[in-house]
């Protein structure tokens, strides 16, 4: 009776704490919005895709210059022959996703059911691959990268919309370690995520204003001019990593792949603009 | 607080490095300033205004009056050495804890700053 008891006890407090978590991470997008809205109250929460260009109306003019003539176009076309080329078996990857077009790219990052991982879009591409017998796309490479560029730009337009699942404790937990990750500080720098994309939002840092991280995954993949050429998500996590001198995590790695999951909730209601362009 | 019941540890500490007396001559100071710009060292110039430094960011406050601000030695060395000291969730890096810079080299940036 007394093991019944407290096993009813125990059920009762996981569930209340589940509640209370769960609020939380609604909680926790609405004060990240506030806290922007508050610093800037001028800046319409939808500019907030934009990234560094919501806030630094200097810059502004040259990015819309440059978008004149997308330097992602290139990705954009070859990404489409990527998308539709068939494999050995007849197949193409567009059978492995049951959404519309446009659909695809906000249907991720998710968590998987089965594999009880957040899911990305790359990674859902590689598991299209290993279903049809494929050799997996290296993470970071062109084909990927362009093969993201042409989803994204289907998919501009659609709201983020990602969900931590109520029932799915796997779903919360790759949700508090990608929110734990972006508060840690690391690296020799002793910086964290959020020492920089919050509290020192708008601030510069040599000659780089800080952009906001509400937002921060709508536009992915992105160019970069500096680089002369595209960019995955992770790669610009490792690249802030790296400038804080830790060593940085390999792209599609779990860590990666919860940050991406907690900064794509923070930026829920904002609409998809990628692929971007940016210095 | 646990960040509090240090300090006097690092107040003794440097008070024995010895350094706070010695006299600031012109090339220690050139030194200093040498430490603070190199990007790979002090970098102060990523967060902070200095004098004439090029593409100064502004994370930080700017550095100038440093007498006037810290009138004591030992508390612009704390600063300098391991800001989290004063503050556990400062922005600014632990330059000695995380060994970005000796104490040697703190106190070569110390007598630079007093001289802004
Ligand atoms: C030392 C400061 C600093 C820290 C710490 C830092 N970043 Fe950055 N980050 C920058 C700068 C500078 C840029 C380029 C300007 C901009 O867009 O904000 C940038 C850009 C980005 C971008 C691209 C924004 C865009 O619109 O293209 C993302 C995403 C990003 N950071 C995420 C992170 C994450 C995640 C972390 C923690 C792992 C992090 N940053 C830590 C300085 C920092
Ligand atoms: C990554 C950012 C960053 C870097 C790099 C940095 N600082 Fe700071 N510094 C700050 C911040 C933020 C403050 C505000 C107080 C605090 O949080 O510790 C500060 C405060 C200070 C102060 C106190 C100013 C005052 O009036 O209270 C001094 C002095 C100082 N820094 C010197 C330096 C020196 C010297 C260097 C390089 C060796 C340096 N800082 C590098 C961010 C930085």
């Amino acid at each position: 009776m007394r093991k019944a008891i407290a096993a009813v006890v125990l059920i009762g407090t996981t569930l209340l704490m589940y509640q209370t978590v769960f609020a939380g991470a609604e909680e926790d997008r609405l004060a990240f919005v506030k806290y922007y809205k508050t610093r800037f109250p001028d800046i319409p929460f939808a500019e907030y895709a934009n990234g560094i260009y919501a806030i630094d109306s200097d810059a502004r003019g040259q990015w819309l210059e440059i978008e004149e003539f997308p330097p992602y176009e290139f990705a954009v076309e070859q990404g489409q022959e990527w998308w539709e080329a068939v494999f050995e078996n007849g197949k193409t990857l567009a059978d492995c996703f049951p959404q519309q077009l446009d659909e695809i790219r906000v249907s991720y990052p998710r968590l998987d059911e089965r594999l009880g991982e957040v899911v990305t879009l790359e990674m859902a591409i590689n598991q299209c691959r290993t279903a049809n017998d494929q050799p997996q796309l290296t993470y970071g490479g062109d084909e990927i990268i362009d093969i993201t560029a042409f989803l994204a730009y289907q998919g501009r337009g659609k709201e983020l919309e990602v969900r931590v699942p109520e029932n799915d404790s796997r779903a919360l937990a790759a949700y508090e370690s990608g929110k734990r990750f972006y508060y840690s500080k690391r690296g020799q720098l002793n910086l964290a995520c959020a020492d920089c994309h919050v509290t020192s939002v708008g601030q510069l840092v040599r000659a780089d204003r800080l952009s906001a991280s509400l937002g921060h995954t709508t536009h992915f993949p992105v160019y970069r001019s500096k680089l002369g050429g595209m960019i995955s998500l992770h790669k610009r996590f490792a690249g802030c990593v790296r400038d804080v001198r830790a060593k940085p995590f390999a792209l599609q790695s779990t860590e990666f792949r919860n940050l991406e999951y907690f900064l794509s909730y923070m930026g829920n209601g904002l609409k998809v603009n990628g692929p971007g362009a940016r210095k | 607080m646990a960040s509090k019941s240090q300090y006097p540890i690092l107040l003794v500490l440097l008070f024995f490095c010895g350094y706070a007396g010695s006299a600031n001559s012109d090339d220690q100071v050139a030194q200093g300033k040498a430490l603070a710009t190199d990007r790979s060292k002090g970098n102060c110039l990523a967060c902070h205004m200095i004098e004439d430094g090029v593409q100064p960011g502004n994370i930080g406050p700017p550095l100038l009056a440093m007498k006037l601000r810290f009138p004591e030695r030992d508390m612009l060395k704390i600063q300098v050495c391991d800001a989290t000291l004063r503050n556990p969730n400062s922005r600014m890096p632990p330059f000695c804890r995380h060994r970005i810079l000796s104490e040697e080299e703190v106190e070569l940036i110390v007598d630079y700053l007093y001289t802004l």
